[in-house]
């Protein structure tokens, strides 16, 4: 039962909460669950903003949206939040079920240290007061997958408050000017996630499995819209979007929905909604799970959490069993805004090109190392990095860390084309051939397929004085002053070098013969 | 031999006068005699005996574990017992095994305590009768004793003598009945707002509720969390303490439970209580009070004054509202506890399947009885939004000013409170039945209950016998961890009083054998 979650909550502009609820379950097993969630997670609370700035149809009042998150997040530990169970990525249905996970009558919550840490580091990460002491809560409401008819969540006094998260839009044609928003967190709070139920519509069953929902980012959505220096509308929620492209989208049509609703004199209800991705909007929820009075209460069986600062460590205590927020923070790694800023100032980087390489896991080390190997520009690895390597993960759906190209091999590439042993285009030719034959180096390849740049001058100025006696209506076209036909010339004579000529050293030479 | 208490016969034990097979067979063959009490609801006769071969083994080898060894022992059936049904007298759990032993019940076989079976209580540990539990009531066995026959022969001649026996209070009247004719040791009880100490008192038994915290509730299953405690009943307080010695301490599976680690104890034996300062709530001398027990609480103060104790009375000033304030604090835990018998995944489950939510009502109306569902009802009103800060955080709010009551009255410098147990003795169950389950919970929760509240230790002691014959027990309140020293100083009241053994041998002619060493026992209580 206890999958540990975070839950934060955040608004943007006015009024998101971010919920980051501490699942428990998959550690780091969930590498691309979580690189695709965690990456756009980030762009679609940067896209709200822009949303809120929406005009109604007939352009006579603006409308702005007011939109808040409840984002339940898993926490990546070994165990659950309130028992020694497993947390595993696609570990068999209820495997990894203890006895309180089960709820069997007479087991109590135990509070798992790895998750507190956890939740006191984002709460941190995202500038949020933490606080000292919080409670935990029960949560009624009666469900098949949640056993206890309870969930223990963190309701009146959370761990961490307060904080907010700077993030950047990408705006402009080009969305090459970067803006910079802040989304408020209202709160984080642990949570123990429920268990998943699977429907079998066939026969009729629904199947629980306790080892908890698997752990991908889950969001509620808040939204209302009104007119700037109105009071707020009435909100709909939006619940269950597991992902932030669909996050995006529900937000987007339910806006449109409720300015259309209003627009024709018709009201909002306050009720709870679904994102249907296949019609591509929100519908109204059948159950009545919004409507519910959840009756919380003070979970009597978890003692307040406590945590202390170095100034507030009571003496002599045992570092066992007590939390010191000052510890968390000395062991915060850099933040991503902090990682971006570094790699613009540092190699000149453009900052949407910033934010490509930190959303994608292991890039951002790949960056690094290939530049630690190369004496190419920054820039050109950056280039190199975006447009090619990435194209090829993507193309073939891997992970940066199951690239067959090591970040050696594409330094020893780079330097090649840096010290103009190859053209651009050969190199081109040896990344695909890395890409395709593991182990060889491109200098191997380089040389098996003699792609090494021409660089007997006499034989090249041979080679282009042949090209010429052979197309003279095009010398003639360039020296009428078709300024195109000299590309053409190029081409033709890379085409007789098998593509080892320098381009602009065969511009030279062309021009010189040309001129003369 | 099973007449003595539980330090007698671990002696016994452990200088060979009787093996553990021979008193679990004694205690066994006892159980069936003293069936129609309805003590146990499930009695484990073959992993009793299994056990006790295993402790015979142990003791041929000279490897005892140690006071616990071989020793009969009884369990209330709220607490998890792997393998053996753990049904909290409820439709609900009617079949259901527990693949793991509470916390509390494994500390005692790990000592090598041979578990007898589990013990009759009220439905889910709601009641203060023990005549509320699915598998009918539990009959107080000074019923059938003969102090109370001959009082009262004049009045029960021409009755139906059958229908005038008496209850054993609640809700751990099973355990109470179990220790009062022999048949354990000891019992392991729970007490929320008295059900240890209330059937204690009526069984004439030692009743004992630890501090809370000091002893796991791993494995019992709730009925209050914040209140809930397992509790100990014995045949004297020596007895008490060495179990609590077993079972006291941090347990990693119950966050609620000391980080302190404490150490099993041998109580001193005190000779001078001059420097005790003995507090009388003078808020529970209530109008209901039964003179006698009146009478005896008097007694017993003086009897501390005589001695040279310091004797005072005391005031508890929110002691009128506590009552009602337990009542919404547990009824809220109720609802909320009793929200995991959905019939999914354990229990009973009713036959409809049109949905999900009318299996969830129909099981639960099958599953509960009146009591409990009452409690619900209630509880869910409490936690309702609109209700939640005029009820449960008002009673959370009084819950404080009552606990401070004893801080305030211990910061005085009183060292134990003296209060009765219960009202009056035990009444015949005919009698007891004509007041509903709340009105009765009330009634004899009253001197009990604000010690849970305040999470304190308390005990209670048999004093003497009623002009009916029966058990009236007084409460002995302590400071929070003070356990130590509250069982000290009843100790030093039990050896004082006294208290007489039952003598149940015109109910058990042909085991006259077991009761012949009544002497000892009263010798015993030293």
């Amino acid at each position: 039962m206890a999958a540990p979650m975070l839950r934060g909550c955040c608004l943007a502009r006015r009024g998101a909460l971010a919920c980051i609820d501490g699942g428990s379950r998959h550690g780091r097993g969930a590498a691309i669950g979580c690189r695709s969630s965690g990456k756009r997670g980030r762009s679609s609370v940067a896209q709200q903003p822009l949303i809120t700035a929406q005009k109604s149809g007939k352009g006579e009042h603006a409308w702005a949206a007011v939109v808040g998150l409840e984002i339940h997040a898993q926490i990546s530990s070994n165990s659950k939040l309130f028992s020694g169970s497993q947390v595993q990525f696609a570990a068999p249905p209820n495997s990894l079920v203890s006895f309180f996970d089960a709820s069997l009558p007479g087991t109590l919550p135990v509070l798992n240290r790895r998750c507190v840490e956890a939740a006191v580091m984002t709460g941190l990460a995202l500038k949020c007061h933490i606080n000292k002491k919080s409670l935990f809560d029960r949560k009624h409401y009666f469900y098949a997958d949640l056993p206890a008819g309870y969930q223990i969540t963190q309701q009146r006094l959370p761990i961490a408050v307060n904080g907010s998260l700077e993030y950047s839009v990408c705006v402009g044609k080009k969305r090459s000017q970067v803006i910079t928003r802040t989304a408020r967190i209202k709160q984080i709070q642990l949570e123990q996630d429920s268990g998943k139920s699977l429907h079998d519509e066939l026969r009729s069953q629904t199947l629980i499995d306790l080892n908890r929902a698997e752990g991908q980012l889950r969001v509620d959505a808040n939204i209302s819209v009104h007119h700037p220096g109105e009071p707020l509308g009435v909100r709909t929620e939006v619940k269950n979007l597991n992902s932030a492209r669909f996050l995006a989208r529900a937000i987007d049509s339910e806006i449109e929905r409720q300015i259309n609703e209003l627009e024709n004199g018709r009201e909002i209800l306050n009720e709870t909604r679904s994102f249907d991705c296949k019609l591509g909007c929100t519908i109204p929820m059948r159950d009545k799970e919004g409507k519910q009075d959840y009756r919380f209460m003070p979970e009597p069986n978890l003692p307040p959490l406590l945590l202390y600062d170095t100034a507030s460590l009571p003496p002599g205590a045992d570092p066992q069993q007590v939390i010191n927020i000052d510890r968390i923070r000395e062991q915060l790694p850099e933040l991503p805004s902090e990682t971006r800023e570094q790699l613009v100032q540092q190699y000149g980087m453009l900052p949407e090109h910033s934010f490509t390489i930190l959303n994608e896991v292991g890039l951002l080390e790949f960056f690094q190392n290939v530049i630690k190997e190369t004496r190419a520009e920054p820039k050109k690895v950056t280039s190199w990095i975006l447009n090619n390597f990435l194209g090829f993960l993507k193309q073939q759906n891997l992970a940066v860390n199951e690239s067959p190209v090591t970040p050696s091999a594409l330094a020893e590439l780079l330097n090649l084309l840096d010290r103009k042993a190859i053209s651009s285009s050969a190199a081109k030719q040896v990344f695909e051939e890395l890409w395709r034959s593991k182990g060889k180096t491109p200098s191997q390849i380089v040389s098996e397929k003699q792609l090494e740049l021409m660089q007997d001058g006499e034989a090249l100025n041979q080679v282009c004085l042949a090209v010429m006696e052979e197309h003279p209506q095009v010398v003639l076209a360039m020296k009428r002053g078709n300024p195109r036909a000299i590309n053409k010339l190029i081409g033709l004579v890379r085409k007789a070098t098998l593509s080892r000529a320098d381009p602009t050293v065969i511009k030279e030479i062309l021009e010189k013969k040309l001129s003369s | 031999m099973l007449g003595r208490t539980l330090r007698e016969v671990s002696a016994a034990l452990k200088q060979g006068q009787i093996t553990p097979t021979e008193l679990c067979q004694k205690c066994l063959s006892l159980i069936k005699k003293t069936k129609f009490l309805n003590a146990y609801i499930t009695v484990s006769e073959e992993v009793a005996l299994k056990q006790a071969e295993e402790s015979e083994k142990r003791y041929k080898k000279g490897h005892s574990l140690g006071d616990l060894d071989g020793i009969p022992i009884a369990v209330k059936d709220n607490f998890s017992t792997s393998g053996i049904e753990t049904t909290c007298a409820s439709n609900m759990l009617k079949g259901y095994v527990p693949p793991y032993n509470a916390t509390v019940v494994q500390k005692l076989l790990d000592q090598g305590a041979v578990l007898m079976g589990k013990t009759n209580l009220d439905e889910f540990a709601m009641g203060s009768g023990s005549t509320d539990g699915v598998f009918g009531p539990v009959k107080n066995p000074w019923s059938y004793s003969k102090q109370y026959r001959e009082k009262t022969k004049h009045k029960a001649h021409g009755e139906n003598e059958d229908s005038n026996w008496l209850i054993t209070g609640g809700s751990s009247g099973g355990s109470a009945a179990a220790v009062a004719t022999f048949t354990c040791f000891a019992a392991l009880g729970s007490d929320t707002g008295g059900s240890t100490r209330n059937p204690a008192a009526h069984c004439g038994v030692v009743g004992f509720k630890p501090s809370y915290g000091l002893v796991s509730r791993h494995g019992l299953i709730p009925l209050v969390n914040s209140m809930d405690v397992p509790g100990i009943l014995t045949r004297c307080v020596d007895d008490a303490a060495i179990v609590l010695g077993m079972l006291a301490g941090h347990d990693p599976k119950d966050s609620t439970t000391v980080q302190d680690p404490v150490k099993p104890f041998t109580l001193p034996s005190l000779t001078d209580v001059s420097k005790l300062c003995i507090g009388i709530p003078k808020e529970y001398l209530t109008p209901e009070l039964s003179s006698e027990v009146q009478s005896l609480w008097s007694k017993a103060a003086n009897l501390f004054e005589s001695e040279g104790a310091k004797v005072i009375e005391v005031s508890l000033p929110h002691t009128s509202y506590s009552i009602v304030c337990y009542h919404v604090l547990c009824t809220s835990e109720v609802a909320s506890n009793m929200a995991r018998f959905d019939g999914l995944e354990y229990g009973h489950r009713c036959d409809i399947d049109v949905s999900t939510e009318a299996m969830y009502a129909a099981t639960r109306r099958e599953g509960f009885n009146d009591v409990v569902r009452g409690r619900i009802l209630s509880g869910n009103f409490f936690l309702l939004k609109e209700n939640y800060e005029n009820y449960f955080i008002k009673a959370q709010k009084v819950r404080r000013l009552i606990a401070n009551d004893f801080v305030n009255v211990f910061n005085s410098g009183v060292d134990v409170l003296l209060t009765p147990t219960t009202l009056r003795e035990a009444v015949p169950y005919q009698e007891f039945i004509k007041e509903d389950n709340r009105t009765r919970s009330a009634q004899d929760d009253i001197f009990t209950q604000a010690v849970n509240m305040a999470g304190l230790p308390a005990v209670s002691v048999p004093v003497a016998l009623s002009n009916q014959g029966l058990p009236v027990g007084l409460q002995f309140i302590g400071r929070a961890f003070h356990d130590q020293q509250l069982l000290t100083v009843a100790k030093w009241f039990e050896k004082q009083v006294q208290f007489p053994v039952t003598q149940l041998q015109e109910l058990m002619d042909d085991c006259s054998s077991v009761f012949e060493i009544e002497k000892l026992a009263s010798v015993n209580f030293c």
